[in-house]
């Protein structure tokens, strides 16, 4: 098949040491948390936890100490993600500057945003948001007309965006946009530049949009003549077509896009016992949560190992987002109204509700199978 | 075994079954007529007694190594009963018993033994104990799906016995299923790409239309799955033995047998009318697929298992099972 290859991969020697650290941190912290904040997971924006996490040094962890990093391995970060993703811990605040504005500052930036921006990420006192998606640009991502256009000292951007998760809580956002016209229809990849963009900005308003939960979630951001300065152009103008699709191989590559209603099975296990029929189902539910964590540990190995694994990350996200958005509604043909405790019956509704997301954010389902697809060689 | 021999042993197991296997002897396999060049061919890389320890005779090759070679045979659709020779060969020698040359059909419980009637010896294993036996089987029968010699071990004197624990040939041999299942979805997808990229209609191939892709994605990630549990399964199998890679080797037998219901699904769709015929060789890895997965517990079985294991557990330390497994 191509060249698809998942090579196993060991967690760390580290990893049972820093798996009872985080335990110890999230049963304390997490001890209040309603059904609602662990359906939301990593979309659930709470600063002071976020705070709370940095200060043990698990926000940017992998980056060098000139930036406040901890210079620990990819595989250590990993383990981390997947401590905080098994509990649900709302993570939003700092999820994204860890996940991948971070590392494609620390990539692609100048020396003085590195120095700039990454000890503030590290810190967890700068949380971001994704600009990627607009009014009349989904899937078809390139085809996106927010426009920045050179002034004296910088740019200035006028257009919307759309479904930007937690931006109304967030100081920053790395926007792709149009710097220069496509060359011909077809060229529309070309042109397109990401630029740091402080939500504080005037010009710039954020509109949060209620979601299907109930919930502010996401937004729309409307720039009206938005400054911003040379300085925080990130990477090559023109090249932001490149530079967001190595991001998407970070963005798609976590256990993120399987674990998200793990914390379901986990709270229904005991109630289930009282069900005859859950044995089976439990057991197949646990044979692909094992295999996707292997699938998914494979691809942390190859980004620890410096390569850029988009399509390998594609194939595990659109696996992992087939399990994590079943898994609601498996358990729910196991549950009893009359018996199945309140608080597991609530993270089912809303994670029955959420799990709608799951194979729409960070790629949908048919733009990630076709990229499998070109992948096998299909035309 | 290193990662380097390990990459030249089934280099050369690849090539010989690309020069040596195929449709022809897949349909003589289903007529009766034994594989007896291919099975001289095997003997003579010495793969039947491949996992026995050196000082029995063997190559002293890891669970590990075997999932790797498994898969390879599930890639050729396994025209010959080399993988049951071979876990019959590595239990005998855990219980003790050096497994002699030749074929030693592989009888674990009722269910029954590959190429019997030409098995130079059995193993025969029911609760803990091993027996080894002379052959051949004795009631000449068929697999369901396979179509491929498969008779009834029926009564017979011990040559020697030995104890294995629990489960032991039921978990080889789901690992074996497990792998081979791998292959052969692996097999039939690269086919089931080449006919999407040929076959045209209206105008174009119709691994063009996205209907098409997005059947074809979805038995991808089927595909990888089934190969990362499988070999998940062979490392723990490497690494705490048989019985203690139960979840894995549990888990992989559900991932894939669960695959090749979808995958077999998948790629007889894309094939169409053509791939229902007797006369195209896509059937001839399809009924193996669902032949395995029946094989040695099917996903129900080895579901339930894991599945009221953690129960019993509870949910305060599923996730640390699940991760924990590797970490002691």
């Amino acid at each position: 098949m191509g060249a698809l290859r998942f090579d196993l991969r060991d967690t760390p020697p580290e990893a049972p040491a820093l798996r009872a650290e985080l335990r110890a941190f999230l049963a304390d912290h997490g001890r209040n948390w309603s059904p609602t904040v662990r359906g939301y997971s990593w979309m659930g924006f709470d600063r002071d936890f976020s705070r709370e996490v940095a200060k043990r040094g698990w926000v940017g962890m992998t980056w060098p100490r000139t930036y406040g990093g901890g210079e620990r391995t990819a595989l250590e970060r990993y383990v981390v993600l997947e401590e905080m993703l098994a509990v649900g811990a709302p993570v939003g605040a700092h999820w994204i500057g860890d996940r991948q504005s971070g590392p494609l500052i620390l990539r692609l930036g100048t020396e003085e945003q590195r120095r700039d921006f990454l000890p503030r990420i590290v810190n967890g006192d700068l949380a971001f948001a994704i600009g990627l998606s607009e009014p009349d640009s989904g899937s078809d991502l390139a085809s996106l007309r927010t426009r920045a256009t050179k002034v004296p000292g910088g740019w200035r951007i006028d257009g919307r965006k759309v479904w930007t998760t937690n931006a109304h809580r967030c100081d920053f956002m790395i926007a792709l946009l149009r710097t220069s016209p496509p060359p011909d229809p077809r060229a529309k990849h070309q042109g397109l530049s990401q630029f740091l963009v402080d939500l504080r900005s005037s010009g710039l308003t954020i509109r949060p949009i209620l979601d299907l939960v109930g919930e502010e979630g996401f937004n729309e951001i409307t720039f009206d003549n938005v400054f911003v300065p040379d300085s925080l152009l990130v990477g090559k103008e023109g090249n932001g077509w490149e530079q967001a699709t190595a991001e998407l191989a970070f963005e798609r590559a976590g256990p993120e896009r399987y674990l998200s209603s793990l914390p379901l099975l986990t709270a229904a296990l005991d109630d289930l016992r009282a069900e005859p029929a859950a044995a089976e189902t439990v057991g197949r539910l646990l044979a692909r949560a094992g295999t996707l964590r292997q699938m998914s540990l494979a691809v942390a190995g190859m980004l620890q190992d410096g390569q850029t694994p988009a399509r390998e990350a594609a194939l595990v996200k659109d696996a992992g987002n087939d399990y994590e958005q079943a898994l609601p509604e498996t358990l729910r043909n196991l549950f009893d109204p009359d018996r199945t405790p309140a608080e597991v019956q609530e993270m089912q509704r809303v994670m029955t509700m959420v799990a709608r997301s799951y194979s729409l954010r960070g790629g949908t389902r048919e733009i990630l199978r076709g990229i499998i697809a070109r992948q096998l060689g299909l035309r | 075994m290193s990662d380097e021999l390990r990459t030249i042993l089934l280099e050369q197991v690849d090539r010989l079954l690309a020069d040596n296997a195929g449709p022809d002897l897949l349909r003589a396999n289903e007529r009766g007529i034994w594989p007896e060049r291919l099975w001289a061919e095997a003997e003579a890389l010495g793969l039947p007694l491949a996992l026995a320890p050196e000082a029995m005779g063997g190559a002293g090759l890891g669970w590990d190594d075997a999932v790797a070679l498994w898969q390879v045979l599930g890639r050729h659709a396994a025209p010959l009963p080399l993988g049951e020779s071979m876990v019959a060969a590595a239990l005998l020698a855990e219980a003790g018993i050096a497994p002699p040359s030749g074929l030693i059909g592989l009888a674990v419980g009722s269910a029954p033994v590959a190429w019997g009637r030409r098995a130079g010896h059995l193993a025969v294993l029911q609760g803990r104990e091993v027996a080894l036996r002379a052959g051949p089987a004795g009631q000449e029968g068929r697999a369901g799906y396979a179509r491929d010699p498969a008779d009834a071990a029926g009564p017979g004197a011990a040559l020697a016995t030995g104890a294995l624990p629990a489960d032991a040939g039921l978990l080889a041999g789901a690992l074996l299923n497990a792998a081979r299942i791998a292959g052969a979805l692996e097999a039939v997808l690269d086919m089931t790409v080449e006919y999407a990229n040929t076959r045209k209609q209206f105008g174009r191939a119709i691994g063009g239309f996205q209907a098409v892709q997005q059947l074809l994605a979805r038995c991808a990630g089927e595909v990888a799955s089934a190969g990362v549990a499988a070999a998940t399964a062979g490392r723990a199998a490497a690494r705490r033995g048989l019985a203690g890679a139960e979840f894995e080797i549990a888990s992989a037998k559900v991932v894939c047998g669960e695959a090749a219901g979808t995958g077999a699904e998948i790629v007889h769709q894309v094939h169409a009318a053509i791939g229902f015929t007797d006369e195209h060789a896509l059937h001839l890895f399809t009924r193996r697929m669902w032949e395995w997965r029946d094989g040695f517990g099917a996903e129900r079985v080895w579901a339930r298992r894991i599945g009221a294991a953690a129960l019993a557990r509870g949910g305060d330390v599923l996730w640390a099972d699940l991760t924990g497994r590797d970490e002691r």
